[in-house]
């Protein structure tokens, strides 16, 4: 029996149909696994109180708090954990929620804990060819595992509770193959960084990315995810990663992974699920990765984004990148390397995992965060934290003196309080460079951790390769 | 839902690209617990100075631009966080349409659940609108189509969209009434 050869996102979305797209009505798709954190939950919970409904699959359901949770230690543990009045009725509305619904929550001080994008696939929740999707438009990184995951409003975040479905139509596809082997020095981030630049960052709308070729196969899981992450900042609905040996490895016994027969009945499911030779997308591009560079961010988006060694593009008469520029405090032309850092923050749901810690220590070891720069590091996870201390990563940061936080999403978005002074520039791990995005009047320049970590040693922007 | 048929309106324009979810709404007002009375926090970083006092030079501050419902942005308007915060500022602020050359998919999905009309136009349309402000238009959502005092425009209006607009209907009764189909998916599925 010939059939027509499907995409990756094809064969998820069809499994996934409870009822298919017609010309009048979206698909009705249903949903495996629903991630919900305190911030775009309330609403939603509302919403299930006013209409007298119940969460359809509580076991399908799971909770973190991540967004306004503090990440100091005698916060976290101590007597008064929460500062701010307006977060800390947030995360005791969750408490609340959850117990009514039964929901399980993974609360504050829990040891599986963490930014709910690194928890999901941290605790085998986040399996290949599901659906995932969470009140939060990083949900993106989930793809990486082979999911269909992406974000969605709290309205819909009601959806998901009330039916455990959601109105959908099929979005468009897009191949981005990656050949090439990565130069030393550069990695995931600047990959992503890299195709946010060249596609723009409205250039995925309407489309599900599939990151494919050699030189994605070449990553780690840690890698995949810190890609699939950005694919938001391209504007993609989500991004998706063929599961494959280096997936399953990652998977096998972790906590909600199938075990014994049932683990050999998803192997053999996944392996169903790559692209089927053949299968056509909407519109491809490719990438050589031997080409790139260090990447760094300029302006206010991520998509304004250059070469370490490069300079800051000129465009006169453009008011929009001269205001953008303005607010950054550049001027055209001028080359970003050795310019002035204040803050130097390594965590996030991009860059909060194991590995990417492992490569801002590998820079810092032996050496001093320089005079006058303030260094954060966050891990991701309560997890990631303790992977991090068995090794002793934590005693590296210390030595140089960065600080070591309790997992959260911290100082990529602010809302706990971590907080970049107005006018100070943060090299960031993180994913957005929004005007403000890490307070108001923080200047913000994305990176990767090996970038963030060279910046912080030298106190100005600095290509890592140089003290590698 | 209120029912939206058509929308007349004067524009207010904010001559801006690629506005962010964290410029509609910065993330330091998403602790709320509800969503109600987030208009005022609507562009806070462009519309108050550091003394909260609002900015003359901000577009929604000029005198010209009160009562507006149909916001005009620069191209791709909505990137960013998935945050539905965005779209109840601007409804509480008192928009009803969002009109851009390319509007972001979770934007635009969170604009259509909360009655803000999404509205792309081409090129030309999207620079006639930066370049009048205060013009009067007209949005009508029968026909999806977008009149200003020198043209119209048709926009994509998907038809599951117009339909829940125009009547009003929101989008989880219609889910909860296929219940029988997802009953049977779960049992398919193995799903208890």
């Amino acid at each position: 029996m010939s059939t027509t050869p499907q995409t990756l996102f094809e064969k998820v979305w069809r499994a996934h149909e409870v009822a298919a797209e017609r010309a009048d009505t979206p698909a009705v798709l249903y949903i495996d696994l629903h991630l919900i954190h305190e911030v775009t939950s309330p609403q939603a919970f509302t919403v299930l109180r006013q209409r007298a409904l119940k969460v359809r699959r509580p076991q399908l359901t799971f909770a973190t708090m991540d967004h306004s949770t503090p990440t100091r230690t005698e916060q976290v543990f101590g007597g008064a954990p929460i500062a701010i009045e307006a977060a800390a009725r947030q995360v005791r509305e969750l408490e609340v929620n959850c117990a009514a619904f039964g929901v399980e929550l993974l609360d504050l001080r829990n040891d599986r804990r963490g930014i709910v994008h690194i928890i999901g696939p941290e605790l085998g929740l986040t399996q290949p060819g599901k659906t995932v999707v969470c009140g939060d438009s990083h949900t993106s990184t989930h793809g990486a595992l082979g999911a269909l995951a992406f974000g969605i409003g709290t309205t819909e975040v009601g959806h998901v509770l009330a039916t455990q479905c959601l109105l959908q139509r099929k979005p468009r596809t897009f191949a981005i193959n990656v050949e090439g082997r990565f130069p030393a020095g550069v990695g995931a981030k600047d990959l992503i960084l890299s195709i946010i630049g060249r596609i723009g960052i409205g250039g995925g709308t309407g489309h599900v990315i599939e990151y494919r070729g050699g030189g994605i196969r070449s990553l780690d899981m840690d890698g995949r995810m810190t890609v699939c992450n950005m694919s938001i900042e391209a504007g993609a609905r989500a991004g998706m990663i063929a599961p494959d040996e280096t997936t399953f490895a990652y998977l096998s016994g972790r906590l909600h992974a199938p075990r014994g027969e049932d683990w050999e009945r998803a192997l053999e499911h996944w392996r169903a699920l790559p692209t089927d030779p053949g299968a056509r997308f909407d519109r491809e591009i490719d990438i050589d990765a031997s080409t790139l560079e260090p990447m760094v961010t300029y302006g206010t988006h991520p998509g304004m984004v250059i070469p370490i060694g490069g300079a800051i593009p000129e465009r006169p008469g453009d008011p929009v990148f001269e205001k953008s520029l303005a607010y950054m405090g550049f001027s055209p032309g001028q080359p970003i390397k050795e310019h002035p850092v204040n803050v130097v923050f390594v965590g996030s749901c991009t860059n909060g995992r194991l590995s990417d810690l492992r490569l801002a220590a590998s820079l810092l070891r032996g050496r001093k965060v320089a005079s006058g720069v303030q260094m954060l590091v966050v891990p991701g996870s309560q997890q990631v934290k303790r992977e991090a201390e068995a090794e002793g990563l934590d005693r590296v940061f210390l030595e140089a003196g960065a600080e070591w936080r309790e997992s959260g999403c911290s100082m990529c978005l602010g809302m706990n309080g971590d907080l970049v002074a107005k006018g100070h520039y943060a090299v960031s791990t993180s994913n957005r460079n929004f005007e403000g995005r890490q307070g108001v009047g923080a200047r913000t320049l994305l990176a990767s951790p090996l970038t963030a970590a060279a910046c912080a040693v030298r106190g100005r922007v600095t290509d890592p390769r140089e003290l590698m | 839902m209120e029912p939206i048929r058509t929308l007349r309106s004067r524009t207010a324009v904010l001559p801006v690209s690629d506005v962010d979810t964290d410029q509609i709404i910065p993330a330091r007002f998403l602790t709320t617990t509800t969503r109600e009375g987030l208009g005022k926090h609507l562009f806070a970083d462009w519309r108050y100075g550091p003394d909260g006092i609002p900015r003359p030079d901000f577009a929604l501050n000029r005198a010209a631009a009160e009562g507006c419902a149909i916001l005009v942005a620069g191209n791709n308007f909505g990137c960013g966080s998935s945050r539905e915060h965005a779209p109840w500022a601007l409804t509480d602020y008192g928009f009803r349409a969002v009109v851009s050359t390319q509007i972001a998919d979770i934007f635009r999905s969170n604009s259509l659940k909360n009655g803000l009309v999404p509205v792309i136009v081409d090129p030309d349309t999207h620079r006639w609108l930066l370049e009048h402000p205060g013009a009067e238009v007209s949005i009508d959502l029968e026909t999806a189509t977008l009149r200003h005092p020198a043209g119209e425009a048709h926009f994509p209006l998907e038809p599951f969209a117009r339909y829940c607009l125009i009547n009003g209907v929101d989008e989880l009764g219609f889910l909860l009434g296929r219940e029988t189909e997802i009953a049977a998916y779960e049992g398919r599925a193995g799903i208890q």
